[in-house]
């Protein structure tokens, strides 16, 4: 404990000289580095008067891999997966119970602090912005807090405000933006002071269409005009396939899939689902590659591969039938998550750095 | 430990370290402050409801004095003054909760101290700068009128030297940081509780007893007048009002006020530590 807070002080002190040089560092190719990283919980449950009983929670069970800068990977996996678990230990606020983590060649937890600086995290279900206040006193804090140069702080407030387009909302006390303008407004505060990095959790969920787009559309670019390396979790299958090139799956605590979302897809075999409206009611239409399953009155559901593009189909639909109208609907990440992970099930289970290994090379 | 225990912000060393900070805690008071000015119904209530309460217990003062003239010490027109002065600084010293408090118990709950951990600012520090920003607002907005209007309705005794109004200011200064260093240690307190509502239900009626806002510790009896003279809460509304009226000797006021204040920001400062370290291993 003594050496630890030591060596803490000392490195805070020495920031502005230790800034640079890290940055400029050549043998850090990859931003992120996590090898063998695990987080243990303890949970201890009540089971009568007096008496309680404890419980080893692995949230994450050894996972490795690497991030390289500018990169923009999505982390997915269904509920209680691990992903906030990993999130908050690659932001320091949550230590490692055993392995190794790097952000920038810093052990995160270690230097919570001096890392910060250089991180933007986004909670979805959380909010850094002062609730009874403008949202632009929020963001005069973090000019504070980080110690933005007024010049650039002006700069990356400016271009925030128009590309998230806050303009309308700069003096509005925060409690009273819709759910969709807070997260805008709480993207823009992650970025002021310029972070190499950005975490986000969740960050589109339960937010309408046009938010969701306006919010993958910035962070597109924010990651093409500044590098920004960009590591986020949802539910949302769209904002991967908008976003990320790279898509690591994880379950239980640990990664079952690290590749490109075509390679998920596969995987998974998983199908998006066209919905089509006919002039009139019609028994099911019979074109290959694709099975109706579903018939309700003149319209009918029909299951493709989600690897496919939907467009021949829509074609010959269109050639041989009273085609009204249609939509394509996506298939969800859950399905997909959990069609690809009862598949890996069914043959038979690899032991975990086999699954790991025969994850990463798929990328 | 030694060296995290007294470093407060992450970039306590250094000039510039220190402006930096310096601005950023100035502009989270002038947050706090400009929070509670927003509300501006609330106050212009509370306004009313301190003015009211105030005459109700003048009254009461007039005909318990009437009975017993010079009651702990004090002579009618000095408990006068002892109850515009306690509605005046009720809100300004949190004697009965409502303050940041609340609001930090409800981000421990949820996890939202997860953020606040992970900024580089210092969470004592920050609430403190906040409650600050807060004391300030409602000694001007909700105290002020009150105690305005007391002196004009009624004989109080208030002194003429700007000197002994500047030795009440800092009396009232050094009361809000002990009120703010107490309440910090209760919300930390929610890391180990299920339910926060319990211990600031206690520390609310510790307050509501032990800060004279009912009546003037003076007049509590024998031992226990002692202890509650000794406890923390006597350096919210009773050390002011020694000073304003000269009834107290400045300095051992302000050292009484102080090492409270002291004492209990340490203790805070241990409990900061330990908690971060619970969140930090635990996630809360
Ligand atoms: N602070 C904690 N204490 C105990 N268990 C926790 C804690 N945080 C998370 N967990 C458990 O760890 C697992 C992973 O949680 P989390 O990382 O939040 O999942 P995800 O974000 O993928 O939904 C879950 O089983 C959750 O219950
Ligand atoms: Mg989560």
């Amino acid at each position: 404990m003594d050496s630890h807070s030591h060596s803490h002080s000392q490195v805070d002190g020495s920031f502005d000289e230790s800034h640079d040089s890290f940055s400029n560092n050549s043998f850090n190719e990859s931003f992120i580095e996590l090898d063998g990283v695990e987080k243990v919980f303890d949970v201890r449950k009540k089971t009568g008067f007096m008496r309680s009983e404890r419980r080893e929670v692995r949230a994450v069970d050894s996972i490795s891999f690497r991030v390289a800068r500018g990169e923009m990977v999505g982390y997915i996996g269904p509920n209680g997966a691990g992903k906030s678990t990993t999130i908050k230990m690659l932001t320091g606020i949550l230590t490692p119970s055993g392995g190794r983590l790097r952000v920038a060649g810093i052990d995160p937890s270690r230097e919570r602090t001096r890392l910060a600086r250089r991180i933007g995290v986004v909670f979805g279900q959380r909010t850094t912005l002062w609730w009874d206040l403008p949202l632009i006193d929020s963001y005069k804090l973090m000019h504070r807090m980080y110690r933005i140069p007024d010049a650039r702080y002006r700069e990356n407030l400016d271009r925030c405000v128009e590309l998230l387009e806050l303009a309308d909302l700069l003096d509005v006390p925060v409690r009273q933006l819709s759910l969709g303008q807070r997260m805008r407004g709480d993207i823009a505060a992650a970025l002021l002071h310029d972070p190499e990095v950005l975490y986000l959790d969740e960050p589109t969920i339960g937010l309408d269409v046009i938010s969701k787009a306006r919010v993958r559309e910035f962070l597109r670019d924010l990651n093409a005009e500044r590098g920004t390396t960009v590591l986020l979790t949802t539910h949302d299958l769209q904002d991967i396939e908008q976003l990320c090139s790279r898509v690591m799956v994880i379950d239980h605590g640990r990664l079952m899939y690290d590749g490109p979302l075509t390679g998920l897809h596969e995987v998974g075999d998983s199908e998006r689902t066209l919905v089509v409206d006919l002039e009139r009611e019609l028994p099911p239409v019979e074109v290959p590659s694709a099975r109706v399953v579903r018939v309700e009155g003149p319209r009918q559901w029909l299951a493709f591969p989600a690897s496919e593009s939907a467009a021949p189909l829509v074609a010959r639909i269109a050639a041989e039938y009273p085609l009204v109208d249609l939509s394509v609907r996506e298939p969800d990440i859950e399905a997909v998550i959990a069609k690809m992970l009862h598949s890996m099930r069914d043959t038979p289970k690899p032991p975990p750095e086999q699954a790991e290994r025969s994850g990463r090379a798929a990328s | 430990m030694r060296a995290r225990l007294l470093r407060f912000g992450p970039d306590a060393l250094g000039k510039a370290g220190v402006v930096g900070s310096g601005r950023l805690y100035a502009a989270v008071a002038a947050g706090g402050f400009r929070r509670y000015a927003t509300y501006r119904a609330a106050t212009l209530a509370g306004v009313f409801t301190n003015t009211v309460f105030g005459v109700i217990l003048a009254y009461t003062y007039i005909a318990l004095w009437d009975e017993r003239p010079h009651l702990g010490g004090y002579d009618q027109s000095q408990a006068l003054t002892y109850v515009w002065l306690g509605q005046a600084l009720l809100t300004t010293m949190c004697v009965m909760g409502t303050g940041f408090e609340e609001e930090l118990i409800e981000r421990i709950r949820t996890g939202d101290i997860a953020i606040d951990l992970y900024r580089p600012a210092d969470l004592q520090l920050w609430w403190l700068a906040q409650d600050l920003g807060r004391a300030l607002f409602q000694l001007l907005g909700r105290g002020l009128i009150p105690f305005v209007l007391g002196a004009w309705l009624f004989d109080l005794s208030l002194p003429a030297s700007p000197l002994t109004w500047l030795a009440f200011l800092v009396a009232v200064a050094l009361g809000v940081l002990v009120s703010y260093s107490f309440r910090f240690l209760v919300a930390l307190a929610a890391f180990w509780l299920m339910d926060g509502a319990g211990i600031t239900q206690m520390a609310w009626l510790a307050g509501v007893f032990c800060s004279g806002m009912v009546l003037p510790l003076n007049v509590f009896p024998g031992v226990l007048g002692e202890v509650v003279r000794a406890l923390p809460w006597a350096a919210l509304i009773q050390a002011p009002a020694d000073v304003l009226m000269g009834e107290a000797d400045l300095l051992g006021t302000f050292a009484f006020q102080a090492g409270w204040a002291v004492a209990l920001l340490g203790a805070g400062r241990l409990l900061q530590v330990v908690a971060t370290r619970r969140v930090v291993v635990q996630g809360g």
